[in-house]
């Protein structure tokens, strides 16, 4: 910590609070967007309508609306087959029910057979809160990117969901799309283009890059502004996209800073610090800290009392960059 | 339009075809295979509309078959080669390193006539409710035949798909299970008895008909009637007894040849039984 403990306090880009909406709706809103430009755009749901936002489509275009019940792999089989004939299906349930439980059938019948089906799951990680390790996934990420061909998105925000949503409808291929329960920031502007596997730099810095991914990226950006006061100026790379990874965005930063911490809510194992840190160990090895789940379950609490639990905060990015910073050689 | 008498001589070659796929990769399934070769050259080159020389996977005003019991891949190859989708010749390449003919059906090789990977089971008949929306919302009135093994009825996700369809009158759909009592540890009534089929798909909205699955003019006349009821407000479904390992002898009345595949010399035994009537490849 020596290095830049007399260092003064550097200029550093601040993001502010648009409103604080949940990244559900922002998915919500996309899709009933998506839904009056895009004739071929359908819609399934597992009985989790309301949950996922999806009322405004149902309501406004039922005849591209089905309703499937609890009946996950059903769903996923039959979006694959609403390709047949030039459809682009999204499919609606928690993020658990939308990978565990349908691995297989996503594995099958829209991975290897290349259908171009888009897999929207809410409620992901232990932000779902009260409802306990049943519901909460800290395994998705991990699932999905395994699967050839699959990309995998976390978006950071209502807007960027809306965006992200977007941009999927137009993406050939199939994809896994993120998103969560609660209301938090929001906070990324329209000039702020998102595009599909091209990381989104937020603040520049020089001493440390945290690549952070999903609700992480606010909780990275208050950290920068902690360590900005320590007199630490740290690199924040929003990673919405981890597979395909922008590993030319990730290489670039890490060498200019030299160390690297990743956050993200999901677990240590298989997230998207697992992915950066195989870019790293090919590419340039150095040191890096994860602010992940460390291999457990949740469990029921609420969003923000999980998240300190599990440290995915800022008070625990900040750590893991002075961690990272002093393991510099 | 062929005869049924020339529909049988295909089937023959068809079977033929089988017997000499599994035997040259020295791996795959027969039994079942031979069980249904009478349903799948019935359907491809009498029943069903489409345009072997243009796959086209969106399949637009086209009848589409989906295969949920990926394993009897021989008999699928063979049908949609004798058809014109791809070369007779490459069915030499069945299960073979670089083949486009995978063990189980996919899509990934580009084989045309394939429309979606099978194999893991249980899972064809969601598949087809996706087609079957697609051709409603389409305006494409033509139906979607999907054929699933009776053991493969012991998969959970089957009876999701038959509770949707029947409760939600998807009506252009023609489901086929393939009745011939056996799976890979011995009789479905051993393994996992399956109970009164025709009841439970009745109990779940289906119109429900039998037919001898090795008879062709059974074949041929139930699956026409199927097609005419068909899109009257409930989906059919085909209760097909066959007998697996039809057309050999010493492969029928027995579960032993689901998966095993036979050697020379059994594979002569077997060609020597079934005529070959469009040429071997």
């Amino acid at each position: 910590m020596k290095e830049v403990e007399n260092r003064e306090i550097i200029q550093m880009k601040e993001y502010k609070i648009i409103n604080k909406r949940d990244t559900r709706s922002g998915f919500g809103e996309a899709l009933y967007e998506l839904g009056q430009s895009n004739p071929k755009v359908v819609a399934l749901c597992a009985d989790l309508t309301g949950s996922l936002k999806m009322n405004a489509f149902a309501d406004n275009f039922p005849e591209r609306f089905f309703q499937m019940g609890i009946a996950e792999a059903n769903m996923i089989g039959t979006a694959a087959g609403l390709t047949i004939g030039g459809h682009i299906p999204f499919t609606g349930t928690f993020a658990n029910f939308s990978t565990a439980r349908v691995y297989d059938q996503i594995r099958q019948e829209v991975a290897y057979s290349e259908k171009n089906v888009k897999i929207c799951a809410s409620h992901a990680g232990i932000t779902l809160g009260e409802d306990g390790a049943t519901h909460q996934t800290l395994e998705d990420i991990g699932l999905m990117k395994m699967l050839p061909g699959m990309t995998v998105i976390n978006p950071c925000d209502f807007n960027q969901t809306k965006q992200a949503t977007k941009a999927i409808a137009d993406h050939i291929g199939p994809v896994y799309l993120r998103f969560g329960r609660p209301v938090v920031p929001n906070f990324i502007t329209d000039d702020r283009k998102f595009e599909i596997g091209k990381a989104l730099k937020l603040i520049d810095g020089k001493d440390v890059s945290i690549f952070a991914t999903g609700h992480l990226v606010w909780e990275a950006l208050e950290a920068a502004k902690i360590l900005n006061r320590k007199g630490i100026s740290a690199e924040v790379v929003d990673i919405h996209t981890i597979k395909p990874l922008d590993e030319k965005a990730i290489l670039e930063s890490a060498k200019k800073t030299g160390c690297v911490v990743t956050a993200e809510e999901h677990s240590l194992n298989g997230g998207l610090g697992d992915s950066v840190a195989q870019v790293m160990a090919r590419n340039f090895p150095i040191p890096q800290e994860y602010v992940a789940v460390m291999d457990s379950f949740g469990q029921s609490g609420t969003p923000a009392e999980l998240m300190k639990h599990y440290g995915l905060d800022a008070g625990h990015i900040v750590a893991s960059a002075e961690k990272a910073i002093g393991r510099k050689v | 339009m062929p005869d049924n008498n020339s529909l049988r001589e295909i089937a023959s070659q068809v079977r033929r075809d089988i017997i000499r796929m599994v035997n040259g990769a020295k791996s795959g399934h027969p039994g079942g295979s031979l069980g249904c070769a009478d349903l799948l050259t019935a359907l491809y080159f009498e029943i069903m509309d489409h345009d072997p020389e243009n796959f086209d996977m969106d399949a637009p005003n086209q009848d589409v078959f989906i295969l949920s019991n990926g394993h009897i891949s021989p008999v699928f190859y063979s049908v949609l080669a004798r058809n014109g989708y791809f070369p007779v010749k490459e069915l030499a390449t069945f299960r073979k390193l670089h083949s486009r003919l995978q063990g189980h059906p996919a899509t990934m090789e580009k084989l045309p006539g394939v429309r979606v990977a099978s194999g893991s089971l249980g899972q064809g008949l969601s598949f087809s409710i996706g087609v079957a929306r697609a051709k409603t919302l389409n305006e494409d009135d033509k139906k979607v035949f999907c054929l699933m093994g009776d053991g493969e009825l012991q998969e959970g996700q089957v009876w999701e798909a038959l509770m949707h369809i029947g409760s939600k009158k998807v009506d252009n759909i023609i489901g086929i299970v393939d009745y011939n009592g056996k799976q890979i540890d011995g009789p479905t009534d051993e393994v996992m008895p399956l109970g009164n089929l025709k009841l439970k798909f009745e109990a779940f909205g289906w119109t429900v008909l039998e037919m001898n699955g090795n008879d062709m003019d059974d074949v041929v006349a139930t699956l026409r009637h199927a097609k005419t009821l068909s899109g009257n407000g409930e989906p059919i479904m085909i209760l097909m007894t066959t007998e697996m390992g039809m057309g050999v002898d010493f492969m029928m009345g027995t579960h032993k040849w689901h998966g095993a595949a036979p050697n020379d010399e059994q594979r002569d035994n077997a060609l020597s039984q079934l005529e070959e009537t469009l040429g071997d490849y």
